[in-house]
């Protein structure tokens, strides 16, 4: 099984819990690759503007997070028609060392050599994004999520560009506490911050401090995505 | 990659001055004695403690019963807040303090507000100011205790301490303020201060890690939190770590003697590097107050760009400073002094704490001020956001203003 390759030191299991751990206690934070990406990413414009004329041509352009929340990634893609394989993968990232990596690892991982068709690109899972950057410290591994929901977001605007709506998929949100408004994606997003158990969430999310009627559907989330994130319950 | 090595985290803390480690080791090899041991060897260290304890009262302007040596500035808070929680318990149970607190006072207020105390935590204004009327309003008849910061760790914003203790005073309440970062710039005398407790450690200070020191004012009875051989005058038991006091009380007393030189120097660069940071990078805010502000502290939030980042392009060119971004801390919120300022979570993401030492040479600064835009350009180039914030500019020139109309003035 292509087991993701968080750094697991001791140090950062207690970093997945939350502990303030910022390094290996070797040299670095991150990998050489991670490092490698950071400084020369790929795929790039050299300015904004380029961006800005890039967007007129490209066929699919997706979106995510904000300046508030810490985290940005637009993803711009170009795509063979006839073979629907990506020609280019192009990017912009407002974030972290490990946000930037990612996104620069992932267009690369995407559009290199021949480039992988849609269907293929879909089935990289942020974990392989991980892997390719040799390990990312496991309360950066939200990072990599943001990349694949990013091109996801791009794939989902190419198909509606080219009227293949029945093709679009969107993760619908779903309400969990009825008081606060919180979904299902704020307890995803709060697992992939850290927040290993319900008290940890709550004090994220303040999921359920109103709403008690909600808690075990909570805890039941919470389990399933550390499942489907750290393989771990 | 590069040669320069500019350390501008002064703030986390300092390298030891070697004085002051020269000081240390004799404390380890030659006079190495327990205090408490009933012989020479141990007199010897019990002697040089008593001097120590005399220095540091010195500084303080207080009397040597009053200082009590700790194993660190956390230490210290703990043992003031809960110490005197601890004694009032069952007649008081109200204390007062600010959003902007070291996490030291905030975390030992919440766990006391967890065994039935009740707190009150003021806000601050944009420039990260308590309102002394918000407090004089806060203050109840079963309220023991106000801790309220001298300087602030993150963005150098500086308290009125003499009013605030003016007011406790007026209302009988004990006052502790937490001076780790104000010890190296500003004036410790505690009965100027008006202050019933106040905290000191040795990192911040060129001196040594894992020491710190808490004046009790007399008359002011906490609970020890330590329990044992009734050392430091029982309130914290333990054989005392006398290298790291002897290193600290020099390096405090090092520290208080060059402070006001020191502080115009740094106060100098400090500006010069907040002026032309903001001329030459758009989109620039400083966080924390323009000029009732720590000499060594240079605090700005670049928007577009996230902090984390800036800081690994900086580290790559040997600069060294630290961040109030989401990504660097353990919670992944970002900080929450500059959160508690009103500051906007975006300008919060991209915010970078310079923190000037005495090593800090003006050649420094004006590195800094050369390969900044760069990188910040660099990573807006990169960056999906544009924000257009119209008050941007105009609150950069109104900081430029309060900037220039202090310097005018002196």
């Amino acid at each position: 099984m292509n087991e993701l390759k968080v750094i697991q030191s001791e140090k950062d299991k207690f970093a997945l819990a939350g502990d303030g751990v910022s390094h290996d206690g070797k040299s670095w934070f991150y990998t050489d690759v991670v490092k490698d990406h950071f400084f020369n990413p790929r795929n790039i414009f050299k300015t904004t503007q380029e961006a800005d004329e890039y967007a007129k041509e490209a066929d699919g352009i997706g979106l995510v997070g904000s300046p508030a929340c810490g985290d940005g990634m637009k993803m711009f893609i170009k795509i063979d028609k006839d073979t629907e394989k990506l020609e280019e993968v192009k990017w912009q990232t407002f974030g972290c060392g490990t946000a930037i990596a990612s996104t620069s690892a992932y267009s690369v991982m995407l559009a290199e050599g021949n480039g992988m068709t849609v269907d293929e690109a879909l089935k990289v899972k942020p974990k392989d994004i991980a892997d390719y950057l040799g390990g990312i410290p496991a309360r950066k591994f939200h990072c990599s999520v943001l990349a694949d929901k990013a091109f996801r977001e791009a794939v989902n605007d190419y198909y509606k560009k080219t009227g293949q709506n029945e093709k679009v998929k969107t993760d619908g949100k779903k309400i969990i506490d009825n008081v606060l408004k919180i979904t299902d994606h704020d307890i995803e997003h709060a697992v992939l911050e850290g927040a290993m158990d319900f008290e940890a969430v709550q004090k994220k999310t303040k999921v359920g401090v109103h709403d008690k009627e909600c808690i075990p559907m909570v805890k039941n989330l919470i389990k399933e995505y550390k499942e489907k994130y750290f393989g771990e319950d | 990659m590069t040669e320069r090595k500019v350390y501008m985290d002064n703030s986390a803390t300092t390298r030891m001055d070697s004085m002051v480690k020269e000081e240390m080791d004799k404390y380890f090899t030659e006079i190495y004695g327990n205090p408490g041991s009933f012989h020479s060897i141990g007199l010897d260290a019990k002697q040089a403690m008593d001097n120590a304890r005399e220095r540091a009262a010195k500084v303080l302007n207080a009397k040597t019963s009053e200082i009590i040596f700790t194993g660190s500035g956390t230490e210290s808070i703990n043992m003031a807040i809960k110490g005197l929680a601890y004694a009032v318990q069952g007649k008081k149970k109200h204390i007062i303090t600010s959003t902007a607190e070291h996490h030291a006072v905030l975390e030992t207020c919440e766990y006391l507000e967890k065994k039935g105390f009740d707190v009150t935590y003021l806000k601050v204004d944009r420039d990260g100011l308590i309102d002394l009327d918000e407090l004089k309003n806060a203050i109840r008849d079963d309220t023991f205790l106000v801790s309220i910061m001298y300087a602030n760790n993150e963005v150098g914003t500086v308290q009125d301490i003499k009013e605030i203790g003016k007011i406790c005073s007026e209302k009988n309440v004990k006052f502790h303020t937490d001076a780790c970062q104000a010890s190296g710039y500003l004036d410790l005398d505690v009965k100027e201060l008006n202050v019933d407790m106040l905290t000191l450690n040795g990192s911040k200070v060129y001196g040594p890690k894992g020491v710190g020191l808490l004046y009790l004012k007399m008359g002011t009875v906490i609970e020890p939190l330590i329990h044992g051989g009734g050392q430091e005058n029982n309130k914290r038991s333990g054989t005392e770590n006398v290298p790291g006091i002897m290193a600290f009380v020099k390096a405090l007393e090092i520290a208080q003697e060059n402070r006001v030189a020191e502080s115009e120097r740094l106060v100098a660069l400090r500006n010069k590097m907040i002026r032309e940071v903001m001329e030459k990078i758009p989109k620039v805010v400083l966080n924390g107050h323009p000029t009732k502000r720590l000499p060594n502290n240079v605090n700005l939030s670049f928007l577009d760009v996230e902090g984390e980042a800036i800081l690994l392009y900086l580290d790559s060119k040997g600069i060294y400073a630290s961040s109030g971004s989401a990504c660097t801390s353990k919670t992944l919120d970002p900080s929450h002094v500059i959160l508690a300022m009103g500051v906007p979570y975006e300008f919060a993401h991209g915010s970078i704490r310079f923190s000037l030492g005495k090593e800090t040479t003006a050649e420094d600064v004006d590195y800094v001020i050369k390969v900044l835009p760069e990188i910040i350009q660099n990573l807006r180039n990169i960056s999906p956001f544009n924000l257009d914030l119209e008050n941007v500019e105009s609150e950069q020139k109104k900081i430029r203003e309060k900037i220039r109309i202090h310097e005018a003035k002196k």
